[in-house]
């Protein structure tokens, strides 16, 4: 009787569930399914669920009639660029703060997050002065740059986190060992924290790659990165849906599967580890 | 000896981070500010004059600040309303045995990961079109006039958009920490007889306070920058019904080029983050004690 009535609930629970959650994967599953309709079809008065003629015309359209590529590489030059140079800067300072703590540490940690609650809009004149009197507008170095800069709080602090639940003793123990401190990071330290640089890294690449506002702010053609190039499908002159859809999916398929693989330490990075 | 000798190590490997951050924060900053007290604009170089606080008196005064203002209030309170009260419930869901959580899950996250600009974009013409968007089709289908969202409910449609976007954060979130309550709690209190409610109201929703606070502070600091999906959507129409602060201050600064009553609303936009970023400060520096 007890097992009989978990079970109805059980069974309740999940159609509940499924149901719910296919309506907020409903938009992402309905652009995948409109990139392989015809034009016709995408905005036909009476859309099918599956029964159409499939087609892979919208994504050799878009691959071969805009520089869907080029736009592709910016995304993943100005995202890993800018999480590869972040981790550089930012592995150094997280060991020095997990490692040689002093009275200052905290406020230091603090300080380095209040850089990440400025908004934009309250630097974004005098970014864009100065992108355009060194000549960074529209280009990657100048929005790997930025990104690097907006990201950097982030990985300290996730880098911190993880170095702090390193035991002291490991790294004592090496020391007693007479390990210089560059062989202390090198070798005991980094391989220990692995698996959370890599964490690391990936947040952030997937941050930087979906980052809008200084992409759509200073860049144009050239340096646009999939963010700024899936916004000018928006003109209001020509807009074809099953295009749109196929970039869209081709833009967002790459980073969803990051995301998917990277939800634990999604909650450690974004809410600074205040949330466990 | 060796700790002298890691300190002075400490401070030169502290030194790019600090460095950097306070450049990014200082300078632009300092500029901003300088820039609020000119009268200066973009298409005219070299004009600059000093105007006092003349650039934040209009400002201030201009009925677009009002309503970009009001709006901002309405996005984020709205977003956090949604997003908060359906996160609770999501996370509920999925904290139950339930065939295929896995696959929920994946499901639920998904949005989150969608870039902004494309999620706008598939929401504007796919969903919420009114000629040949789904939305539109399911109203003709059960004989109702079908919505034009952006120009009827423009703003309410950028709410529905963003919290679509920010559910999944608000649900992996109050999941997580729904997921570190003491089970034996919610069984004592079965032993005693207790109902779903109660059992909801005086144990599960105390426990999850504080990753509420959390997500309601991450999520406001993030949401008071709103700016692409109002960019690709509505560009802040009609007149000034979907603009918020955000939105208001790029289109002075680099579409009317009015630099320095940008850099007025650029000054007030970083207080206001401020006064939430306090709170968010407060909360995760207890935390750092621990």
């Amino acid at each position: 009787m007890a097992i009989n009535s978990s079970g109805k609930s059980k069974f309740i629970y999940t159609l509940l569930a499924w149901t719910i959650s296919a309506a907020i994967f409903f938009p992402i599953f309905w652009t995948l399914l409109t990139s392989f309709k015809t034009e016709a079809e995408a905005i036909s008065a009476n859309p099918s669920l599956f029964m159409f003629d499939w087609t892979l015309e919208n994504y050799e359209d878009v691959l071969a009639r805009s520089p869907y590529f080029d736009h592709f590489w910016n995304s993943v030059v100005i995202s890993v660029g800018s999480s590869l140079i972040g981790l550089l800067i930012a592995i150094p300072a997280a060991w020095s703060m997990a490692f040689v703590q002093s009275k200052r540490t905290k406020n230091l940690l603090m300080w380095m997050l209040s850089t990440k609650m400025l908004p934009p809009v309250g630097v974004l004149i005098p970014i864009y002065l100065l992108f355009r009197d060194f000549d960074l507008l529209d280009t990657k170095l100048g929005l790997v740059i930025v990104m690097t800069l907006i990201n950097l709080p982030i990985m300290v602090w996730m880098l911190y986190t993880y170095f702090r639940e390193i035991p002291n003793e490991i790294l004592e123990a090496s020391r007693m060992d007479g390990a210089s401190i560059s062989a202390e990071i090198f070798h005991v330290l980094l391989p220990i924290a692995l698996p959370g640089i890599a964490s690391t890294l990936l947040l952030n690449v997937i941050l930087a790659w979906n980052e809008a506002f200084w992409t759509l702010i200073l860049t144009a053609a050239n340096a646009a990165p999939l963010t700024a190039f899936i916004a000018s499908y928006s003109s209001p002159e020509g807009l074809f849906y099953a295009k749109l859809s196929a970039a869209s999916a081709m833009a967002i398929a790459p980073i969803l599967i990051l995301g998917w693989f990277s939800q634990k330490q999604l909650v450690r990075g974004l809410t600074f580890g205040a949330v466990k | 000896m060796a700790t002298t000798h890691s300190r002075t190590l400490a401070q030169i490997m502290l030194f790019p981070s600090v460095v950097l951050l306070l450049a990014w924060m200082i300078v632009p900053l300092c500029m901003t500010l300088y820039f609020s007290f000119l009268d200066y604009n973009l298409l005219s170089p070299g004009t600059e004059e000093f105007i006092g606080f003349l650039n934040y008196e209009f400002f201030l005064t201009d009925p677009a600040f009002f309503a970009s203002f009001f709006n901002t209030l309405l996005l984020v309170g709205g977003v956090l309303l949604i997003t908060i009260c359906g996160g609770i419930g999501l996370a509920i869901l999925l904290d139950q045995a339930i065939w295929g959580r896995n696959y929920v899950r994946i499901m639920v996250l998904a949005p989150f990961f969608v870039m902004p600009t494309v999620s706008a974009l598939v929401w504007k013409n796919m969903l919420m079109n009114p000629v040949n968007g789904l939305f539109a089709h399911f109203a003709t289908l059960i004989g109702v006039d079908p919505v034009d969202f952006f120009a009827q409910v423009p703003l309410l449609s950028i709410i529905i958009i963003v919290s679509w976007q920010w559910l999944p954060f608000a649900a992996l979130i109050l999941l997580t920490a729904i997921q570190s309550l003491d089970r034996e709690q919610l069984e004592a209190a079965d032993l005693d007889g207790a109902g779903p409610f109660s059992k909801f109201f005086y144990i599960v929703l105390p426990h999850l306070s504080r990753a509420v606070t959390a997500v309601i502070l991450i999520e406001t600091i993030f949401l008071l920058s709103i700016f692409a999906e109002i960019l690709v959507t509505t560009s802040g129409g009609p007149g000034y019904e979907s603009t918020n602060i955000t939105y208001l201050i790029y289109t002075q600064s680099l579409l009317q080029f009015d630099v320095g009553g940008g850099s007025a609303g650029g000054i007030i936009a970083v207080i206001i983050a401020n006064i939430v970023a306090i709170f968010l400060m407060r909360l995760i520096g207890k935390n750092l004690e621990g």
